[in-house]
């Protein structure tokens, strides 16, 4: 994955960089069937590799297919990015051992759901039993923004089409 | 890529699965991995792969802008009106116990319906966004 990201990086052909993108969305797939997330390697495979690539292609067909050159020199965003990185590092040193079963997460309502889900939803799937029923209004949350971004999507793109027949129409 | 023979008849082939395997994916997804956004996600994907072989307006026939533009609603609504339903039935909003008479078998229910309304928005939202992206620049008489 390391590599395929510093392929990312220094590549300036834009289409193969989508290629690569979707290469590493599989292989973060792979890494999260690894990790026992068989649903959201699912959405990753499907999303980040299939319909994202798509997307990035169609794009890609209306722009130029090589990265411009940059306007200024890499580093501001070289020390921010590591900035980042660090900041991030630094939080995750906070966080207890992985897979530790003392873990806060783990007490709280994780036993629970685990223990009681089948027997309150009928739902084998504990994925699907949360999502949908003990977190039901998260879900409507988010079905919602992705109506909202559908929406968004809609009326930015029929916009200009509406402008662009208003200016020949005149 | 209309012509390629190979490419024609293998699509032919698998999109009928992909359409059966979202589905499975729908209606399984309480009892294996999956669930409504993957499943409106491949059945999305398997659209979008058709258009791609066969082109845009083939794919504009089979599923209509109009057809698209009311799943975008209609899924976020079926998941809005599970809630209503638990209201109406004495319950509170997304509360599912209520909708059978067996408690458990309303979750059942109340999770079926809200998965169809997730899959129904996700698939719509991305065959919209695919057909505004795709349409453009190309034919500005349909984008």
């Amino acid at each position: 994955m390391a590599v395929v990201v510093v392929a990312m990086v220094v590549r300036r052909n834009l289409f193969s960089v989508v290629v690569l993108a979707g290469i590493y969305s599989f292989l973060m797939a792979s890494v999260l069937v690894a990790l026992d997330a068989v649903d959201v390697a699912m959405t990753e495979a499907s999303v980040g590799a299939g319909i994202s690539t798509v997307l990035l292609l169609s794009a890609l067909y209306l722009t130029k297919g090589e990265e411009a050159k940059p306007m200024r020199g890499p580093w501001i965003p070289l020390v921010v990015s590591i900035a980042v990185g660090g900041a991030l590092v630094y939080g995750s040193l906070g966080l207890p051992a992985f897979s530790d079963p003392q873990a806060p997460i783990h007490t709280h309502v994780v036993p629970r759901y685990l223990q009681q889900s089948l027997k309150e939803t009928g739902v084998p799937n504990v994925v699907t039993a949360v999502l949908a029923s003990y977190r039901g209004y998260d879900t409507l949350g988010e079905t919602t923004v992705v109506f909202t971004a559908g929406a968004g999507v809609i009326v930015l793109l029929r916009l200009r089409k509406r402008r662009a027949e208003n200016k020949a129409a005149k | 890529m209309r012509g390629d023979l190979v490419l024609r008849v293998i699509s032919k082939l698998f999109i009928p699965f992909m359409l059966l395997f979202a589905l499975y994916v729908l209606f399984h997804g309480e009892l294996g991995p999956g669930g409504g956004f993957q499943a409106g996600v491949i059945a999305a994907a398997a659209i979008m792969f058709y258009a791609i072989i066969f082109g845009l307006p083939a794919a504009r026939r089979l599923a209509p802008d109009a057809v698209v533009e009311a799943m975008v609603a209609a899924g976020v609504l079926i998941f809005a009106g599970v809630g209503v339903a638990g209201l109406v039935l004495g319950g509170n909003y997304l509360d599912y116990f209520v909708l059978d008479r067996n408690p458990v078998r309303g979750q059942e229910r109340g999770i079926f319906w809200v998965e169809v309304g997730v899959a129904v928005t996700v698939s719509g939202v991305m065959l919209k966004v695919f057909y505004m992206f795709a349409g453009r620049g190309r034919d500005p008489e349909d984008a």
